[in-house]
């Protein structure tokens, strides 16, 4: 858009090789080898308790593996044009505009290029009206959309998204889902979980199934969903409770 | 007590000089000794909320035990320190304002050390993730935490105050309570009592309960700003 960001090097595919982390000798999420390649949307799906959470922080770079590999196509263990998205957003204790500026002046932009992204930001995702507002005031709905902006603020390859919509209702749970579609059509990679199947069928390009710290199926959503291969899959996708 | 109420009242109101120049060192000493105490107080605090070290436990029990110093004690320290004999005693200090500044911010140094510890530390497993994943590292967060928690910070500030400016013993050790040159309010209020000089006692006592007032309720109304205006 403008000349401040820098052509970043791509650093998708992101390859995880036999990843896994157990806490305390007790394994939560043991033997993932999964390629995420740039463009896609792929959505991580498992019962509370699956592991999905976990996958997300991995990928992300909040935690490290405890076994195997996490690389990007930079050759680095964590890369810079990364953003995630959490179920409940922290926002910090000032206005809507200054937390979206918040993560730029990490970056070191100079305030001037700074505010225009912000404002071009707040325009994009109907926040303008809001710019002023103490961020830990909005609703809900308006604190995740605020959140999404900030991702996008920072330009990133690849987002991830942590149940963004588990605490929200259908209008505000609809608007996210749009907005998280203009990322993938903006080219931007998705890696979002969900436990919300109808919200699954609408966004997923890819399927990630987790089970019980496994990954039990990857597939195209189409297959996935056509009809998925392992019997815990199934009883997931019945409805049945999977323990 | 008639007789003394009225007489600290006509000292106020004529706005004797003497006790102007009383309350007026004892603000000063009282505010540096805060300035300084937040100045090292603050980011102190913070590392030790952020820090995991052998011996971390211990330190912070240190600084808990430390609020409850008896200033009689933090004055003797600062008199050691600062005598004749002691290891700065070269400077000439005793006796000075410097020398109450010093053992009033050796005081309020614990209050605002375990408070922002605290406070910190709390936030700090609120915002850790989404700090980390904004790109703030861990020592890029202290700012953005002491800035965030600035409502619950300023209550500890104001407790550190209300220590100083209500303490006798540490200002009576290293000041002397000299007329002129070293008494503030507290050491004035113990000295004119055992005078029997109630009037001027009283006076300084009206003002430094109203002081105390005055900044508590503006510390309020401060916390109520903040919560309404910024959630």
């Amino acid at each position: 858009m403008t000349a401040i960001y820098e052509p970043a090097p791509a650093i998708l595919p992101l390859t995880l090789e036999n990843m896994g982390y157990s806490a305390g000798g007790v394994p939560l999420l043991s033997g993932v080898t999964l390629r995420i390649p740039a463009g896609r949307r792929l959505i991580v799906m498992g019962a509370n308790g699956a592991g999905k959470s976990l996958f997300l922080r991995l990928c992300h770079g909040l935690i490290d593996p405890t076994a195997g590999r996490r690389l990007w196509a930079t050759g680095a263990a964590r890369a810079e044009a990364q953003a995630m998205v959490f179920q409940r957003p922290v926002l910090l204790r000032r206005t809507a505009a200054a937390n979206l500026e918040y993560p730029l002046a990490l970056k070191g932009i100079p305030p001037h290029p700074r505010r225009e992204s912000v404002e071009r930001a707040m325009a994009r995702f109907g926040l303008s009206a809001l710019a002023d507002r103490p961020a830990r005031l909005l609703s809900g709905g308006e604190q995740q959309r605020l959140a999404l902006a900030r991702a996008w603020v920072m330009r990133p390859q690849i987002l991830f998204l942590d149940e963004p919509t588990s605490a929200l209702d259908p209008s505000a749970t609809r608007m996210i889902e749009e907005m998280v579609m203009q990322f993938s059509d903006d080219g931007i990679t998705l890696v979002m979980s969900t436990h919300n199947l109808g919200q699954a069928r609408r966004l997923a390009q890819d399927v990630a199934f987790l089970h019980r710290g496994q990954l039990l199926e990857h597939q195209t959503a189409e297959t996935f969903f056509a009809g998925p291969q392992t019997p815990e899959a199934r009883a997931f996708l019945a409805g049945d409770l999977v323990w | 007590m008639d007789g003394a109420l009225g007489i600290a009242l006509g000292l106020i109101a004529s706005g004797d000089p003497a006790l102007m120049q009383i309350i007026m060192l004892s603000l000063r000493v009282t505010l540096a000794a805060v300035a300084i105490a937040c100045a090292i107080g603050l980011p102190l605090g913070a590392a030790l909320a952020l820090s995991r070290f052998p011996g971390r436990g211990a330190v912070i029990v240190v600084f808990n035990a430390l609020m409850g110093l008896p200033p009689g004690v933090a004055g003797l320290l600062v008199y050691l320190l600062l005598s004749r004999s002691g290891p700065l005693g070269g400077l000439a200090l005793l006796f000075t304002p410097t020398a109450m500044i010093l053992a009033q911010t050796v005081l309020i140094l614990p209050i605002v050390v375990s408070l922002t510890r605290s406070v910190v530390e709390d936030l700090w497993a609120e915002y850790r993730e989404q700090l980390l994943s904004l790109g703030a590292g861990r020592w890029r967060a202290v700012p953005t935490l002491l800035w965030d928690g600035r409502v619950s910070l300023l209550t500890g500030v104001l407790a550190g105050f209300g220590r100083a400016s209500a303490e006798v013993g540490a200002v009576l050790i290293v000041g002397g309570n000299i007329a002129g040159h070293t008494r503030t309010m507290t050491t004035a209020i113990t000295l004119e009592t055992s005078r029997g000089n109630l009037g001027l006692a009283v006076a300084l006592g009206i003002i430094l309960l109203a002081l105390t007032l005055m900044l508590n309720a503006a510390a309020w109304g401060a916390g109520q700003w903040a919560r309404e205006r910024l959630g």
